[in-house]
């Protein structure tokens, strides 16, 4: 495992150069790529993000409504939506869905030109696959992540208003204040950390496992499985080592 | 121009080329012949830097590839032109965008410039006017052509083919045959060939290399090679299947012998 975490920051730094350090070494940044996988990426995955979110916001007002009319205190419903989705929900939920639909397509798109000779041909061309093929995905997602994190905080939120506004009393401008007043900025920018950090994450093992794909259409198939669960398994672990980090440094 | 010495590539333990000695001269179109297995693809990988060798030298252009840092390795491979066996073209762009695509990694060209070198390389081959079609669009010998056209794209002084003739009907194939013999006459490039079309090897080469189990057991002119009296040469020239095992024993070894799982 330590082995396969090491690989992947191998790739994530040789893209990363590739990125920001190539182009002052005499290695243009082709940016027409980088943006066609941004639109791939982030612009495409808005209405499906956008509905899953909405719905997740919805669930956890509900949820929370439930254990804080006990105390008396549905009223902190909004707070409660607010502080989850930007700290915690909203990028791990964009996360995975990023991960389904473009951690996977990076697995399958590379894995099936490396079945097809394509990586050596490049290789053949003195090309990079890596300047080529990772470094415009790294660049896309590190950039659409927080983009897309911090428009899911935003369809979480209003979410929790539809509860609110119908079932705890609030009326939507009511709501949408008491959820903005109830955030800091810490909130905010610790989960856009996380987006950030996500990203990287899934380019690294997406990329990785296309990569390293055997020969044959069946190859490609493990390629991509693999991807999708190491990703999301890798996800998970990289949020609660950021989540406690936060927490410990200083209770952020 | 290349000249391998005692050359040695493995994959993992497995060695498959056992000390391979080899002079390629500038402007010489060399075939490299074997059966399947014979290490005859592996050759060619390690030629173009796709392979490391686990021992020996291979000199290219006066570089040691065996030893070579990254940047020298990429100032060579500007200088050399590799066509795979399916082609590898890229099925994401046009067959323009293709063959274009090392001229706009590599040079500062504007896009106009490198459109009509783009179609000037594509008409040497014979496919003027596909530039807008995408690979899926191809027939097979027009994929392959393609990727000629490709590899053509930066004046290589080098050029390798894998399988240039595999899988197409005798006309297409003699098609592609024609071209690298235009290719040979139009520009002296040193052309290296793997294959197992004898045909298309007799018309092309002016150096055979039979290569065996991982040593090159025959080389020389094609009329020299004709004439070569070893079994293993003779068989692959004649056409002659494996012979039937005749004696029980060796039947039986055949039966229960334990054969190590191919590991890629």
């Amino acid at each position: 495992m330590l082995a396969y975490v090491g690989a992947l920051a191998r790739l994530t730094s040789q893209a990363a150069y590739y990125a920001f350090v190539g182009p002052f070494r005499g290695r243009p940044l082709r940016l027409g790529r980088a943006f066609s996988q941004a639109m791939e990426v982030g612009v495409r995955a808005l209405p499906v993000l956008s509905l899953i979110t909405f719905f997740i916001g919805l669930i956890l007002a509900i949820q929370g409504a439930y254990e804080l009319k006990k105390f008396g205190a549905i009223h902190f419903v909004a707070d409660a939506v607010a502080i989850t989705m930007t700290r915690e929900l909203g990028p791990l939920i964009t996360a995975i869905v990023v991960i389904g639909r473009s951690g996977s397509a990076f697995a399958a798109e590379i894995g099936t030109m490396k079945v097809n000779e394509e990586i050596d041909a490049l290789e053949t061309m003195a090309i990079s696959p890596v300047q080529f093929l990772v470094t415009p995905k790294f660049l896309a997602m590190i950039l659409m992540l927080p983009c897309l994190t911090i428009w899911a905080n935003f369809m979480g939120i209003l979410g929790g208003s539809l509860f609110g506004v119908l079932k705890a009393d609030f009326t939507f401008v009511e709501y949408m204040r008491a959820s903005v007043s109830a955030l800091f900025m810490r909130d905010i920018v610790t989960g856009l950390i996380k987006s950030v950090m996500f990203g990287m994450t899934i380019t690294a093992v997406g990329c990785s496992e296309g990569l390293a794909t055997g020969q044959g259409a069946e190859s490609v198939g493990k390629s991509t499985t693999a991807a999708v669960v190491m990703s999301i398994f890798l996800v998970v672990v990289v949020d609660l080592i950021f989540t406690s980090l936060f927490f410990f440094a200083g209770g952020i | 121009m290349i000249s391998l010495h005692d050359l040695r590539v493995s994959y993992g333990d497995r060695e498959i080329l056992h000390g391979v000695n080899m002079e390629v001269k500038r402007g010489e179109t060399l075939v490299i012949l074997g059966g399947s297995g014979s290490g005859k693809s592996t050759l060619l990988r390690t030629l173009v830097g796709l392979e490391k060798p686990s021992s020996g030298e291979i000199w290219l252009k006066g570089k040691n590839l065996a030893s070579i840092s990254d940047d020298d390795l990429d100032e060579i491979r500007r200088k050399m032109g590799m066509s795979f066996q399916s082609g590898a073209l890229f099925g994401s762009m046009t067959v323009g965008e293709n063959v274009g695509l090392p001229l706009r990694e590599h040079t500062k060209l504007e896009d106009s410039t490198i459109e009509i070198m783009t179609r000037l390389k594509l008409e040497q081959v014979g496919l003027g006017g596909f530039e807008d079609y995408f690979p899926a669009q191809l027939s097979g010998g027009m994929k392959k052509r393609a990727a000629v056209a490709r590899a053509l794209s930066m004046d290589p002084e080098i050029l390798f083919f894998d399988e240039p003739s595999a899988g197409l009907d005798p006309i297409i194939a003699a098609g592609i045959d024609q071209l690298i013999l235009e290719l040979k006459q139009a520009f002296h490039m040193t052309i290296i060939v793997v294959t197992h079309e004898l045909a298309s090897a007799f018309l092309i080469a002016d150096q055979m290399v039979y290569i065996d189990k991982g040593v090159i057991i025959a080389q020389g002119t094609p009329a020299e090679m004709k004439a070569n009296p070893l079994p293993r040469v003779r068989q692959f020239f004649d056409r002659v299947a494996e012979p039937e095992v005749e004696q029980e024993m060796d039947y039986l070894q055949m039966l229960t012998a334990t054969h190590r799982r191919p590991n890629r």
